[in-house]
């Protein structure tokens, strides 16, 4: 006790002694009692007041001394596993959503020593593995301690090895867990199963209607859309671990297992006898150790499972069971396994394409095996070997991410609409393509685009675009931003009367990136965004525009191009406006994105880059320059000739000097948004677009587009 | 002091007290911590697994046909060499219904196809299995005793056995085909995860009589609007079955109808006895059901509920894919069409039939760019795995062969991306970065020339053959150049070719010299240009004609369009079609166009994929038509590519002539007035083959980005480029294009004067393009028909006049406008 609270103490206590009323000594002692009183039920006040607190988080210390639980014979039916379940036959979705609708909600039974009327144990001591699995369990988002609220729930009872627990015991005890419900959205673990001499693919437990996530499957006994296929956990495998691809590896396949089928061992020595060079054929040493692996032939040792290093692929057998620990050993070397396994469920199979990075040979056709693995190319070798690294590190690399991984195939299943796509799961994140218009079409020339004129006060030159604009065919509706913030727009009446909608938006704020917020105005998906003073575009011109953008609708299609280069001396790219014979950008002061790229620029756009457009007042053009080509990784596409978009009278020293600074600062932006982005996106290219006629010795009359090209 | 004591003993006791009872989360800290490492692991590894199960015992066991899989039911030796199939002949007794007829015309002219039963891996029967519904008409009786008569059946053994229906009313089991398939091979519709038998039978489509064969329909939506806004967010219009095996889900969807943005309407009319039999919603639901259009709905709401009717699968989820109408399942354990290999996440959202109160909030909750997601993809399965049942079938036999073994890999990115597995072979290569589709790599390889040499015209320094390999040469990108001699004449010796640099090679490759090319009926065929030599070794081929005209700069220019553009055709000849109203045929024009759709192979850049889909992909009828024609290989090209990539070729910078102009008296191919009638008939015969019309226009041309700009030539990178293009002024002007100049003339003509008479003279140039000018006046006639706005004020003069030469519009007369073309 502090020393603070030994004076307040004696204040008290003096304070009582001092007074005249002695009577009082009882009512601060009433007190003092009442107070702590309240103390005390404060937790459990708490407690009441709060639901989801109510419930005990199962902890794990302790764990020698658990609570017993006896189980007595006349406990409840034991029914089978059912091996007709599916998911929407057996699996009780009324118990999810409980805890909202895009989350399942898991709850892990209190640890509990099952014992029998005789004291004998139903299975050993909880082994690390699944220590490590309930741990993961409870320490993610998913995890609920409220029984009644659960949408899963996982038996802590250890039940990853069969051979380490008492069948019958273990079913017993698994039906007198309080919420057992003949096995109803509860989830077996099990990663070895079966025993001699059958050793079944799926764990001998009468689980009812439970789902087992289990290693080793064959599809005859696995419940489509019910089971999950797990990997055998090798406790060997963070030996084996590879950071990178670069390993230097002299074997092209590895045969690493203890006690291979004699047939498919025989097979591979003569594989082994014809391409002595390419297969390394591997077994137990006298001394069988785990971590030490003999040649069959010469008896040269190996360590193991750092051999597995050294070869490109690995075999997999099946040995007793389907399910084998070299799987994840040869994953954890980077080897790409090659399973000779035939009818194996392969882990997490529903979501993981294991086509992506592995090698199946049937076990009838095992001779074919070096035809098979020489008709693979290098490069898809390499790639092969990225997608395992990838792969691994993600979904098997330990206990805790093989958890996950399970949880996650739940929550995919129980939240379909939520579910993650082939490509999110399987590609690296480098690989999975961004592009947003993905499905190669060319939209009717009928829908027409919008042009959406940002504009501060130039009312003048405002009109004069807008009554040119309208002159163009395909333009469906005219959108003004105003950004001046005190000045009101003119008046819809003032406007030149033209045969197509106007619509005037009055901004909020004085900013760049009003221009490219997705209006709802805009009902096109081709947005033509132009500046108020480009009044130099003939119809034809933008006509064509509209044409070619038709034909590469996810790029910027426009008018003024400019460049990046790299500059040598200051080591930073430069923003360039020269007559080049490359262009990488095109200006949105003239050109036509889909109306997507506004959606992305106002919601997905790096923060740092839209703010320093805003602040700055300047380069949001390139900015969604570099947005368009750091998805899709094309460069944008010039149309037609160059054109004047100056004005001709502003040729003065001081517009000179202002242009370099001008110059300057968007070299800047270049620079900046360089580092945003973490690399250069922009891409350059050394073509623009034409009509298919322009120039040629034909008679203007007959070209689609005869107005294209004058300055 | 006894009160201090008391006082001191009361804090206490209320210290202890909260120990005990309040202060448990303290207790951890006084525990110690567990660990992990204390704890043994669930295997030890040294006593691990030191047996096996002696191979091959399960299979023994395992005799139940519930129980097939590749490795059991399947003869993996009939297919070692190549993977076939055999369809069996025609009974005359029965006739097929026209769905299967379909399918196995399909199956006929396929590239799969063999008519020897010993070279076959898959048989398919000509019985008709696919309505296997007792009630319906197309039923086969004694389907097992026909079975039994089949020389190959073998318990169906390496079959494949297509079915939409199965089991009958009132139960409709779903593995009740009436028959014992035993070992075959089930393609079926409506499977349920239950029954498929994993990594054996295949999930397949319901698809409607009408299906076509070949080609079929473009998805409906022709734009990606963004945000996708329809006018119902969720729609179901159909039959709903008051009793019986699934008719739950479809009697409560009215829950969710909320007329404004949820339609559901259901009716119980339909059947004989409806009335017997419905319930006391169906007059109100049929009130509602008539109301709304299914069609309608169908086009104008962002999702389509798909429940299950009898069977799990229905028409509607094919209808959905193709209007673009993101398919919300509610068909529970369901098993989608072709999902060993498709990922319908990517295009469909699962909801679950006893959460049906939940789909508004499911379909609510998907954010606008996961919707354009959703809906593009629709299109790109539709595109490319269901709109004809001849992708369905390829499909379903692709799945097939994927399993056999020593087959290339080929992994779920190529099956759920664009263009697809159907034209990504695997064959080819296994390395997607070997394809033109999915490359952004910035470094390419220089190109390979491909000289096709037809006419065998003697090499002199002056010849155009000479010049143009000395102008290949000098491009900064070519890796060699290869000429495909297949002249009867002998290719002039090595020393006779012009200097190349030292890391260009020449290869001459003779085809009647050459045996390891092809069999020997394409020996000499016009094809083998496009053969995948093994000298090709760059991506990129630049195909050329002997007596092409090209620049360097045109080259290198040409080559670093494609490079941005790797999987289209890059070139210079452009060339359109157009249809034919009035003859309601094809057209081919070579004609000065605003547009064009073709870009011949005589002067392209195209990747040599294209090469070995033309040669191993392509339908043999396909080849068949060039080989007797001698002649379209450049536009079975172009519809070859224009159908993988559904973009247009195109066509950079201003040449059109592209050949030189043959002397008076020689043949050429080209100048054979048979030459364009016979292109004609081939652009009909493969749009027939291909069962639509694959080829796309474009309306623009790529030139250099400084091309004709007022700046010094000096600064131009490609400044040989400019001189190019107005050397022939004469061929221009004669070769003016006849359907653009009457449109153009048209909207002239409407706009700018009022007249009610018009002429229009078709010039023909010389004799024998008397049939062209023929041709010609009747597609004005038609134009003018179709787009003069006041036929009754016009009159129209057309016609043909000869030998005149030519020189664009001329006005006569301010009111009467003469176009001469």
């Amino acid at each position: 006790m502090s020393v603070s609270t030994k004076s307040a103490f004696s204040k008290v206590y003096s304070l009582t002694k001092a007074s005249p009323y002695k009577k009082y000594r009882n009512f601060f002692f009433v007190l003092l009692l009442i107070s702590i009183f309240i103390a005390l039920l404060v937790p459990f006040t708490n407690f009441s007041s709060d639901v989801s607190k109510n419930f005990e988080r199962i902890d794990f210390r302790n764990l020698k001394n658990l609570p017993l639980v006896k189980l007595t014979n006349s406990a409840s039916v034991l029914a089978p596993k059912n091996p007709l379940c599916n998911h929407w036959d057996c699996f009780n979705i009324y118990r999810c959503g409980h805890t909202g609708h895009d989350r399942i909600s898991v709850y892990v039974y209190p640890l509990r020593k099952y014992i029998d009327e005789d004291g004998i144990q139903a299975s050993e001591q909880l082994s690390r593995e699944y220590f490590s699995l309930l741990n993961t369990v409870i320490n993610s988002k998913y995890y609920t301690a409220n029984p009644e609220e659960a949408c899963i729930f996982i038996p802590s009872i250890d039940t990853l090895n069969q051979d380490k627990i008492q069948l019958n015991l273990t079913s017993r005890a698994l039906s007198s867990l309080p919420h057992w419900r003949n096995g109803e959205n509860h989830i077996v673990f099990n990663m070895v199963s079966g025993s001699f001499p059958d050793f079944l693919p799926s764990i001998e437990l009468d689980t009812g209607n439970a789902m087992i996530a289990g290693a080793g499957f064959d599809t005859l006994t696995f419940r489509q859309n019910f089971d999950i296929s797990l990997p055998v956990f090798s406790p060997a495998a963070k030996s084996a671990e590879v950071k990178d691809i670069t390993h230097e590896r002299s074997w092209l396949v590895t045969s690493s297992q203890l006690n291979v089928d004699p047939y498919f061992l025989s097979e591979l020595q003569q594989l082994k006898r014809r391409h002595a060079e390419y297969v390394l054929v591997l077994n137990a040493c006298r001394s069988h150790e785990y971590a030490r692996r003999c040649d069959v032939d010469d008896e040269k040792t190996y360590e193991y499972p750092a051999v597995l290093r050294r070869s490109i692929f690995c075999t997999v057998f099946r040995g007793e069971r389907m399910g084998q620990v070299v799987l994840l050993e040869a994953m954890a070397a980077n080897c790409l396994p090659v399973i000779v396994m035939d009818g194996h469920v392969m882990p997490f199979s529903t979501i993981i394409d294991w086509k992506h990075f592995s090698v199946f040979v049937s076990e009838n056709h095992l001779s074919t095996l070096m035809e098979v693995l020489n008709g693979i190319s290098e490069k898809r070798i390499r790639q092969m070997q990225r997608t395992l690294l990838h792969v691994y590190k993600e979904y098997f690399s330990s206990m805790e991410k093989i958890t996950l991984t399970t949880l996650d195939i739940l929550q995919d299943r129980v939240y379909p609409h939520l579910g993650r796509t082939y490509d999110v799961i399987n590609l690296m994140p480098e690989e999975i393509n961004l592009n947003p218009l993905f499905f190669p079409i060319t939209s009717p020339k009928a829908h027409g685009f919008t042009a959406v004129i940002l504009t501060y006060d130039r009312v003048e030159s405002l009109f004069t675009l807008v009554e040119r604009l309208s002159k163009v065919p395909s333009l469906m509706k005219v959108v003004v931003v105003w950004n001046h913030q005190k000045k009101h727009p003119p008046s819809l009446s003032a406007f030149p009367k033209i045969p197509k909608p106007i619509n005037i938006i009055k901004t909020k704020a004085n900013k760049l990136s009003n221009r490219f917020y997705p209006y709802k105005e805009i009902e096109t998906e081709a947005v033509l965004h132009i500046d108020d003073d480009i009044v130099m575009l003939t119809s034809d011109e933008v006509e064509f525009a509209y044409e070619v953008w038709r034909e590469f609708p996810d790029r910027i299609v426009g008018f003024p191009s400019r460049t990046h280069i790299w500059d040598n001396s200051s080591q930073k790219w430069k923003y360039e406006s020269e007559w080049t014979n490359e262009i990488s950008m095109v200006l949105t002061g003239a050109a036509f994105l889909h109306k997507y790229w506004s959606f992305l620029y106002t919601n997905f756009l790096p923060s740092e880059v839209k703010d320093w457009a805003d602040e700055q007042m300047n380069c949001e053009d390139i900015a969604m320059n570099f947005l368009v080509a750091n998805i899709t990784n094309k460069p944008p596409i010039k149309v037609t000739p160059r054109k004047k978009f100056k004005c001709p009278e502003c040729t003065s020293n001081e517009m000179l000097s202002a242009d370099m600074g001008h110059m300057v600062a968007r070299s800047q932006c270049v620079d900046a948004f360089t580092k945003a982005f973490g690399r250069m996106p922009l891409k350059s290219v050394e073509f623009r677009a034409d009509p298919v006629l322009f120039k040629d010795p034909f008679p203007e009359k007959l070209k689609r587009f005869n107005d294209i090209g004058s300055l | 002091m006894q009160a201090k004591r008391r006082y001191l003993l009361v804090c206490l006791v209320a210290f202890l007290t909260f120990c005990y009872f309040g202060g448990y989360h303290f207790r951890g800290s006084q525990d110690i911590l567990l660990d992990i490492e204390e704890l043994a692991s669930y295997i030890s590894l040294n006593t691990i697994d030191t047996g096996y199960l002696v191979r091959g015992r399960e299979s023994n066991l395992i005799d139940d046909k519930k129980n097939c899989g590749m490795e059991t039911c399947f003869d993996f030796s009939k297919c070692e060499k190549d993977f076939r199939v055999y369809v069996y002949p025609q009974e005359d007794s029965s006739m097929p219904s026209p769905s299967y007829l379909k399918l196995l015309n399909v199956l006929l002219e396929s590239r799969y196809y063999t008519a020897d039963p010993r070279e076959a891996c898959i048989f398919v029967l000509s019985i008709d299995t696919l309505d296997r519904d007792r009630l319906s008409n197309d039923y086969v009786r004694n389907m097992q005793s026909k079975l039994q008569r089949l020389p190959h059946w073998n318990n169906g053994l390496n079959h494949v056995i297509f079915n939409l229906y199965s089991g009958t009313w009132p139960n409709y089991t779903e593995n009740d085909l009436d028959f014992d398939y035993g070992k075959a091979i089930l393609a079926k519709a409506s499977m349920s995860e239950n029954h498929v038998r994993a990594g054996f039978d295949i999930s397949i489509p319901l698809f409607h009589k009408v299906h076509p064969a070949k080609g079929g329909e473009p998805g409906a939506p022709s734009a990606n609007n963004f945000p996708l806004e329809k006018t119902y967010l969720l729609a179901f219009k159909g039959k709903r079955y008051v009793h019986g095996i699934g008719s739950d889900t479809r009697n409560s969807l009215y829950h969710l109808h909320n007329r404004k943005d949820i339609i559901m309407v259901t009716t119980c009319r339909h059947g004989k006895s409806w009335k017997d039999m419905k319930d006391d919603r169906c007059d109100e639901d049929n009130k509602e059901y008539d109301k709304y259009d299914y069609e309608t709905l169908l086009q104008n709401s962002t999702f389509c509920l798909v429940p299950r009717g009898r069977r799990l699968g229905s028409f509607r989820f094919l209808e959905a894919l193709q209007a673009g109408c993101i398919p919300v399942l509610l068909s529970n354990s369901w098993s989608l069409p072709f999902s060993q290999v498709i990922d319908w996440n990517k295009a469909a959202v699962w909801a679950d039939e006893r959460l049906l109160l939940q789909v508004p909030h499911i379909v609510r909750s998907l954010a606008p760019n996961k919707i354009l997601q959703l809906r593009q993809q629709t299109q790109v399965l539709w595109d490319r795995y269901f709109s004809s049942i001849e992708k369905i079938v390829h499909t379903t036999l692709e799945i097939i062969r994927e399993r056999l073994p020593k087959q290339p890999i080929r992994d779920g990115t190529v099956w759920n991306n664009f263009p697809g597995a159907l034209v990504t072979l695997s064959t080819y290569s296994d390395s997607p970065e070997d394809f033109p589709f999915y490359s952004e790599k910035d470094e390419r390889m220089g190109f390979t020339a491909v000289i096709y040499c037809q006419l065998g015209n003697p090499l002199s320094s002056n010849s155009p053959l000479y010049r143009l390999v000395t102008y290949v040469g000098k491009s900064k990108y070519v890796a060699k150049i290869l000429i495909v001699w297949s002249s009867e004449k002998r290719p002039a010796s090595r020393n006779r070719w012009p200097g190349l640099p030292l890391q260009v090679p020449l290869h001459i490759i003779q085809a009647s010299a050459n045996s390891n090319i092809g069999n020997e009926q394409a020996k000499s065929s016009i094809s083998q240009r496009f053969y995948t030599h093994k000298e090709i070794e760059t991506e990129a081929i630049l195909s050329l004609d002997e007596d092409t005209i090209l620049t360097t700069d045109e080259i290198d220019f040409a080559f670093t369009v494609w490079k941005q553009f790797p999987d289209r055709i890059v070139g210079y000849p452009g060339r359109s079609h157009y249809w034919d109203d009035s003859k309601s045929t094809w057209g081919y024009t070579s004609k000065w166009t605003n547009d064009y759709s073709i870009v011949l192979t005589g002067a392209a850049f195209y990747h040599r994929y294209y090469n070995y889909l033309y040669t191993e992909w392509l339908s043999p009828l396909l080849h068949k038509t060039v080989e007797q024609s001698q002649n379209c290989e450049d536009i079975l090209m172009n519809f070859l590519v224009s159908h993988v990539t559904r973009r247009p070729p195109i066509k950079v910078t201003q040449r059109k002539q592209y050949k030189e102009q043959p002397s008076a008296g020689s043949w050429s191919p080209w100048n054979d007035p048979d030459h364009f009638i016979q292109r004609q008939t081939c652009l009909n015969t493969f749009a027939a083959v291909f069962g639509y019309m694959p080829l796309l226009r474009s309306n623009l041309r790529l030139d250099p980005v400084l091309f004709k700009d007022p700046v010094s030539n000096k600064r131009k990178k490609y400044r040989r480029i400019e001189l190019v293009g107005s050397e022939n002024l004469n061929s221009c002007i004669r070769s003016a294009e006849m359907r653009t100049g009457i449109e153009m003339f048209i909207e002239n003509a409407n706009s700018s004067f009022k007249q009610d008479k018009v002429e229009i003279r078709v010039y023909k140039e010389s004799r024998n393009e008397q049939r062209t000018a023929e041709m010609q006046k009747g597609i004005a006639s038609s134009l003018w028909k179709e787009q003069n706005p006041n036929p009754k004020a016009t009159k129209i003069s057309i016609r043909v006049s000869g030998g005149q030469k030519l020189s664009g519009i001329e006005n006569t007369k301010s009111d009467f406008k003469k176009v001469k073309i």
